[in-house]
This record gives C-alpha cells, structure tokens and sequence, in this order.
C-alpha cells in the first residue's frame, strides 16, 4: 500500500492557508542533508524541477518531526488553525 | 478579559486528567482542545498502564472503554530472515484488576472528555491556543485567535512539540536527539481472527514488541497491539538515528517492509487498514523533564517530557494521568492557600517525586544512554535469532551436540569485547 493511500484514509479539514513554511533562502543555502525528505513519515517533502523545498502540507499528520529534524530551523511550523488539519477517527 | 481559575491547555489524557480532578473539586476549569474532539489529534502505539493510576479516580478505570486487558506479552528479535520469539503468558496480567489495556485514543479521551463535563468542567474542542500569556514574569492566561482568557492557573499540557512552552521560556525546544518519531496503521481484523492470531481468550488481547530489522539497525522497534477488533502496527524510529543512519531510508517505507516479511505477513493477513497516524515521543528521560511549575503554570504529560522507553515495557499515558491528577491537588492547595506563584504550586513536582512518576524515570535514568548503543538494535537481535536456528537445525550430515551448537553461537556472537563492554552499561538499567 503505497502512502498516498495511507494518507487517503485518514479525515483531514483543509485549511486555505499552510501551516509549513520554508524560508527557501535557509533551506537551500544552510542546510546540508535534507533531512525532511526521509523523515517525514508521510512522505510529504519534495524538490522541484528548480530543486527549492516544496512540502504538500495538506497531508500533514502533525507529528513535529520535520521541524525537530530541521537543523537550520528553515521551516515556520504551527498546528493547523482551530478545527483544521487530520482528525484522528481512532489512534 | 474574561477569567477563569484554571485553563487546561490540551484535552488528552494529563489535561483531561487535570481537568477531571479540577472539576470534581469544584473549581472552575475550561479546556481547550485544538481537535475537533478530544482525542482527535492523540496517537499512542498504544496500551496503558492502569496499576499506577488505579488509586488515582478509582471509580473511572471500571468503566472506561478500554480495548482489550494484555494477557499476552511478546518480544521478538529479529534477524534476517529468521524471528525469535520471547511469550508471556501470565495469570498476573489479567488475573484481579489487568496490569494493562489496549487503547484507542479518540475513545479514550473522548470518554474522558465527557467525564469531565459530568462533574462540571468545561472541555471546549476546536480551540487551539496560540500563545500564554505573560506579565511581570508570570503566566496570566492564554490567547486564542482574538480571543484573550485570563487564568489564577494555566495547566500546559499541549503535548510534545512545546509550541507554546517553549516561545514562553517554560522548556526546551525538542531536540532530535531525545525525540523519536512513531507512527502506525491501524488494521481491521474480526475479533474471533485476533483471538486466533495471538492465541487468546475472548476478549482479553496481546501486545507485542519487534527489536531489531525492522528499523534496519537503527535506534526503534516495531510494535503491535490488540484491540477489540483491530490492531495498532507500527514502528518507533529515534529521530537522531534516522539522521545519523545517512543512508536516507524514508521513514514510511519501514512498515511497508514490515508488513511484507514472511514472518509477520500472516498476522496481518486478510485486514483492512483504516488510519494511518504519526506522532513524535520524548525519550529523554529524567535528565530532560523541565522544571515543572512556576508562577501561575504547571506543565503535565508529553509537554513535561514525562514519558518512557524501557525497552520492553514503553509508558507514557500512565504519567500523563498521573501528572494530571497531581496537577489538581496542587492547584487546589494553591486555591485553598490562595498563592498561585510558584512557591504555592512547589506541592506539585514534590507530589511527583514522591510518586511513580519521577522515581520510575530515576530509576530509567541510564536507559537514553543505553539506547545509544547501536549493536541492540542489529547484533543482538541477528545472534539471538541464529543461536535459536542454530539449536533446532537438523542438517543431512551428523548434528553436532546441542550443547556445542549453542555454546558455538555464544563465542560467535556474545564472547566479544564490546558485549561485555555493553553488559557494563546495562548494569545499571
């Protein structure tokens, strides 16, 4: 099962506006080992064809390891607004 | 600005517990809880230690909607391509009142929820704080949105990640070193397959722990616990570890792989996944639990960092509760003294020392150091596993003795330097 569809099970409330931010100068001047590509355990980060940080946060588990992992503090990360963001049916 | 006597920042289990003996006391307490629900943003691997908190709202644990008693405790190591199996099966689990419970959160805390309104409380869903607020050194109340609540007392029990401790100087920032990422699916499986599956009773379930493979070596396990009619199967993975690994595995593929193994492929035979949730966990231990009260605050659960990982018992609900219920008492002497500064909140973390709570995470003192050792989490597990294939290989040729066969394994694998320089670290776990 790939993680898309993980991701497709769980009830989420989308938000208008993101509640990662990459400060892209940070990322990709500061940091050395792009630790947000493999630690995210959805699986939400991804270069871009101009190789900048892109994070799909709408399927944001909210679990914090990205920013924990975030040596050079490059991301703005907030929980999601009031009644935005996954809603855990079970866990 | 509006006031109230205690706000409960976070409506899981320490601020719930919080709340519940607030209330039950007769104080006037709000929670506010960003999810939809309580319980909705919660994750947990998950069972709860009930014996420590039995004492604590005695008349809450007979009727809380708890999945299954833990009758069965299993751990296995795992080697490539071979698993061994270590299995409890102990009248003591469930005989009395159960050690422990399978959980499910959104249940769990949603019950707990209600609980609270019983007695009074005010639980307040999809309300997430942004900010404490502060004056002349002491915390007044807190913001939300537009929204400023003036509190005698701010019980900050957020969870983990400290989005609001921290900006207010109350603890730490998470570091990856002491933090570990944990996420899981929860599987669908009939209740007459998981009693079949784990050789179980009706109703009474299993809980069981994987070292070794599943996190590739790194600093982890996998878990897997019993509910009603599913089962909550993940992995624990050290941030750090992931990290350090260098060889970039994303974290997710972990269980995937899990999943697919031989040896663990029939017990999720035939489910459906329902959830998919992640979480981070403090594994700090005691040498990382912050300071925790001061003026017109006290901190409880996750956001205190009281949570532990003993290898083959991992707790953290049962401090959570606890931490809350000692909350209240405190609170409540800081009313009856009406001094809800620091020094009138001190009864709190003594209350805490004085009980299982900090006394348990002294005693696991050495056990963050003792993690750091990377041969638990692929050596030990690998030799354990060959020692046992080893013993029950019956080859074409003549069998050695078992005995030599075994003792065989023991120079191969446990004669070495470093295992007896890691006996030295374990001697005081």
């Amino acid at each position: 099962m790939n993680i898309d569809a993980k991701l497709g099970l769980d009830v989420f409330k989308l938000d208008k506006e993101p509640h990662i931010v990459i400060a892209q100068e940070v990322c990709a001047t500061v940091c050395t080992n792009r630790a947000c590509l493999y630690v995210c355990p959805a699986d939400l980060y991804e270069l871009d064809d101009a190789k900048r940080m892109t994070v799909n946060w709408e399927g944001c588990l909210e679990c914090g390891t990205c920013m924990i992992c975030c040596e050079p503090r490059a991301l703005t990360w907030s929980y999601p607004r009031s009644q935005f963001g996954v809603q855990y049916r079970m866990s | 600005m509006e006031k109230v006597e205690c706000i409960v920042v976070g409506g899981g289990l320490a601020g719930l517990s919080a709340a519940y003996g607030l209330a039950g006391a007769g104080a006037e307490v709000m929670v506010l809880e960003r999810g939809d629900y309580a319980g909705a943003k919660n994750v947990t691997g998950g069972r709860l230690y009930v014996s420590p908190i039995r004492g604590f709202y005695p008349e809450l644990w007979e009727e809380a909607p708890f999945e299954r008693p833990v009758a069965r405790e299993l751990i296995t190591m795992m080697g490539d391509g071979a698993h061994t199996t270590f299995e409890l099966a102990s009248d003591h689990l469930v005989a009395g009142p159960p050690q422990s419970y399978t959980v499910v959160r959104a249940r769990l805390d949603q019950w707990l929820a209600e609980k609270v309104g019983e007695k009074g409380g005010m639980v307040v869903p999809g309300m997430k704080v942004d900010e404490l607020l502060r004056k002349d050194g002491r915390i007044v109340g807190i913001r939300a949105g537009e929204d400023e609540i003036g509190a005698d007392v701010v019980v900050v029990a957020e969870g983990v990640l400290r989005l609001l401790a921290e900006p207010a100087g109350l603890a730490a920032r998470p570091d990856e070193k002491d933090h570990a990422l944990g996420y899981k699916e929860v599987i669908e499986l009939p209740a007459g397959v998981i009693e079949d599956r784990w050789n179980l009773n009706p109703g009474e379930g299993a809980a069981q722990l994987f070292l070794g493979t599943v996190t590739d070596g790194m600093m982890g396990g996998g878990f897997l616990y019993t509910n009603k009619e599913s089962i909550s199967l993940g992995v624990v993975v050290g941030m750090h570890a992931m990290k350090a690994d260098g060889r970039e595995i994303e974290s997710h593929q972990l269980l995937e792989r899990f999943k697919e193994l031989p040896q663990i492929k029939p017990l999720v035979a035939g489910g459906t996944v329902a959830e998919y949730s992640a979480h981070a966990i403090p594994e700090g231990g005691i040498a990382k639990v912050p300071r925790l009260y001061g003026d017109g605050y006290v901190l409880a659960g996750d956001a205190a960092g009281l949570s532990l990982n003993a290898l083959v018992t991992v707790r953290g609900m049962d401090f959570a509760i606890a931490s809350g219920y000692h909350a209240a008492q405190a609170m409540l002497r800081a009313k009856a003294a009406g001094d809800f500064s620091a020094a009138g909140l001190a009864s709190y973390e003594a209350a805490l020392r004085d009980s299982f709570v900090l006394k348990d995470l002294e005693t696991a003192r050495a056990y963050p150091q003792f993690m750091e050792v990377p041969r638990l989490f692929r050596q030990y597990p690998t030799a354990v596993s060959r020692l046992f294939e080893d013993v029950f290989t019956v080859g074409p040729g003549p069998t050695p003795p078992l005995v030599k066969k075994a003792w065989r394994g023991v120079k191969r694998d446990f004669l070495r330097p470093s295992t007896l320089q890691d006996a030295w670290l374990a001697r005081k776990l």
